[in-house]
């Protein structure tokens, strides 16, 4: 087991809505156990409808649990903190305000005693860092969607938060954007050892970026299928990584789990030995690799 | 030349075209009506007017025009109660609608605030505001000039009740539809919560505020000149109403216009700062 520190620990989590019907309420996930550790990359895979987003918002602290609890760096979450900078879905830059702006509005609120100086300072550095030089002083209606969703990488990456929390952050992009972004956000988070968690129903978006990825069942009373842990190298691009033999077992692993599993795991739980608070740990991998199954 | 410029031109040009076609059609119109000079005693013609000279009562074209002229040329002549300069009469009338609007604005957008802030103040006040809203603001007149007892200061509340609702009803939807994206950003930054209302909400809202205000403004200036019918004294609508009293027609329709001409110019200054605050998505 890795040693390294966990920064966040889910425990047990639930969210309830009230039903439809106006009877009663529904479950949209229950149980969920997981944990993220220092400088990992975790991924949430899972259909819509199956409480992603409510999941990340509760991890942010702008909704609230049912039951249980999420531990950010050995404190539980009630409200949402600098700590933990989200990049939302929609990019959610603010139109009135400029790349600078936006990236200083978050800048100036984690270092409220920074002289102006210092603040463009910093902001311009995380400006570059996303290849946005140049274009400081654009409104986000100026910009592509690929530009809006880097001034959105940049503003959460701007206040050094412990945790980056995303919310399927390239879902509305076109696909070459998609990729080129991918590879940037693989790149920096690796250079900086952020500690990042992702949602995605991308598979590929999973394999390319994560160390490890949930798997969460459909909706509603969803619940963490099984824990996967990425068998490819670290070092992996999305050029070359399909060309490792781990690639398709990972792929086809995670492909079986959207399109069969993630239906039909209420029959699975009910018969096997399934332990919320440790879902089961798989790592698939082509035969002969080493690490293959480290445990179940 | 480019096509804008040759589309701009050509509006131009149309619109001259209307004014033309439109101004001959009055005077031929108004030539149309006249006919011989009724035969009677000069001195009763002279008190019947032009009507008994066989012209029309109707001015022509030109007739407002030079009228026109005339109190564009002297604006602030001051020769007693009854007599004074369009541009004084205007003055006062604007002093008035600014002064309400003014005072509405302070009040409305504060308050709008507030109530978009929260859920249930906006549910529990909103029957109040949709009973009010409609009432048509002279109905005011009888109980401002009873509890206030100053016919000046009547007519500037009876401005100030016309525009709030406008004001109000749009700060309140424009601060509750602020996108809770922005919101929930502000909230993980940990903004407090009046550096959210001035960076975030208030930015987010103004375009909706300030249309708001540019209905109010609109409905305040159609407002104003009838309380100054009603209760007199100075202003444009006491000058229509006291042109209407001295038969001249040729006085009303020069009113008419300048009533428009400062309509207009309040409806720009307010478009003028709409823009200042627009943004685009």
């Amino acid at each position: 087991m890795n040693k390294a520190n966990k920064i966040i620990k889910v425990e047990g989590l639930e969210r309830s809505f009230p039903s439809t019907e106006g009877k009663g309420e529904t479950q949209v996930f229950g149980d969920v156990w997981f944990d993220v550790k220092e400088g990992e990359f975790v991924c949430l895979i899972g259909h819509s409808g199956c409480g992603k987003t409510t999941l990340l918002n509760i991890l942010a602290g702008l909704d609230q649990a049912t039951s249980g609890h999420v531990i950010a760096d050995g404190f539980a979450v009630e409200k949402p903190s600098l700590d933990r900078a989200v990049i939302f879905q929609g990019h959610a830059l603010m139109p009135w305000m400029t790349v600078m702006g936006n990236i200083d509005f978050a800048v100036s609120s984690r270092w409220p005693a920074w002289d102006k100086e210092k603040r463009r300072a910093h902001c311009q550095q995380f400006i570059d860092m996303v290849h946005l030089t140049g274009s400081e002083n654009k409104k986000p209606a100026q910009l592509s969607g690929g530009m809006k969703q880097r001034v959105g990488i940049a503003r959460a990456l701007a206040i050094e938060p412990k945790v980056l929390l995303m919310d399927e952050p390239f879902s509305a992009l076109d696909a070459l954007t998609r990729g080129s972004l991918q590879d940037e956000l693989l790149g920096i988070i690796a250079q900086r050892g952020q500690t990042s968690f992702m949602i995605t129903h991308d598979i590929d978006e999973a394999i390319l970026l994560s160390d490890r990825i949930v798997l969460m069942t459909n909706g509603p009373e969803a619940r963490v299928c099984e824990i996967v842990e990425n068998s490819l190298p670290k070092e992996r691009t999305r050029s070359d990584m399909h060309t490792h033999p781990n690639y398709y077992p990972m792929r086809n692993h995670l492909i079986e789990f959207l399109v069969n599993r993630s239906k039909s795991f209420r029959e699975e739980l009910a018969s096997a030995s399934y332990d919320p608070k440790n879902p089961p740990v798989v790592r698939p991998a082509a035969d002969g690799d080493t690490l293959n199954q480290v445990a179940s | 030349m480019s096509q804008d410029v040759k589309d701009r031109l050509k509006a131009m040009v149309a619109s001259i075209g209307f004014l033309v076609v439109f101004l001959a059609a009055w005077n031929a119109f108004v030539v149309a009506q006249s006919g011989p000079a009724a035969d009677m005693d000069p001195e009763l013609a002279a008190l019947l007017g032009p009507q008994a000279k066989g012209e029309s009562a109707l001015p022509t074209p030109g007739d407002v025009g030079s009228e026109i002229w005339g109190h564009i040329s002297n604006p602030f002549y001051d020769a007693g109660p009854n007599d004074k300069g369009v541009g004084i009469q205007l003055a006062y009338s604007i002093f008035r609608v600014l002064t309400g609007f003014g005072l509405a604005a302070l009040i409305a957008i504060p308050l709008g605030f507030l109530i978009g802030m929260s859920k249930l103040a906006a549910q529990a006040l909103n029957p109040y505001i949709q009973l009010l809203k409609p009432v048509s603001p002279l109905a005011w007149m009888p109980l401002a000039l009873y509890t206030i007892k100053d016919s000046e200061i009547s007519s500037i509340f009876v401005i100030f009740i016309c525009s709030i609702w406008p004001m109000l009803l749009n700060t309140i939807f424009g601060v509750a539809s602020v996108r809770k994206d922005w919101l929930n950003v502000a909230k993980t930054l940990e903004v407090p919560p009046l550096r959210t209302a001035w960076r975030v909400i208030l930015p987010a809202a103004a375009p909706t505020i300030l249309t708001g205000m540019r209905i109010s403004i609109g409905i305040a200036w159609l407002v104003i000149v009838a309380a100054e019918m009603l209760v007199g004294g100075t202003g444009i609508g006491y000058f229509v109403w006291n042109e209407w009293n001295n038969l001249s027609i040729t006085g009303v329709i020069s009113a008419i216009f300048f009533i428009g001409v400062v309509g207009m110019i309040l409806d720009l200054m307010l478009g003028q700062a709409a823009k200042l605050v627009a943004y685009a998505e």
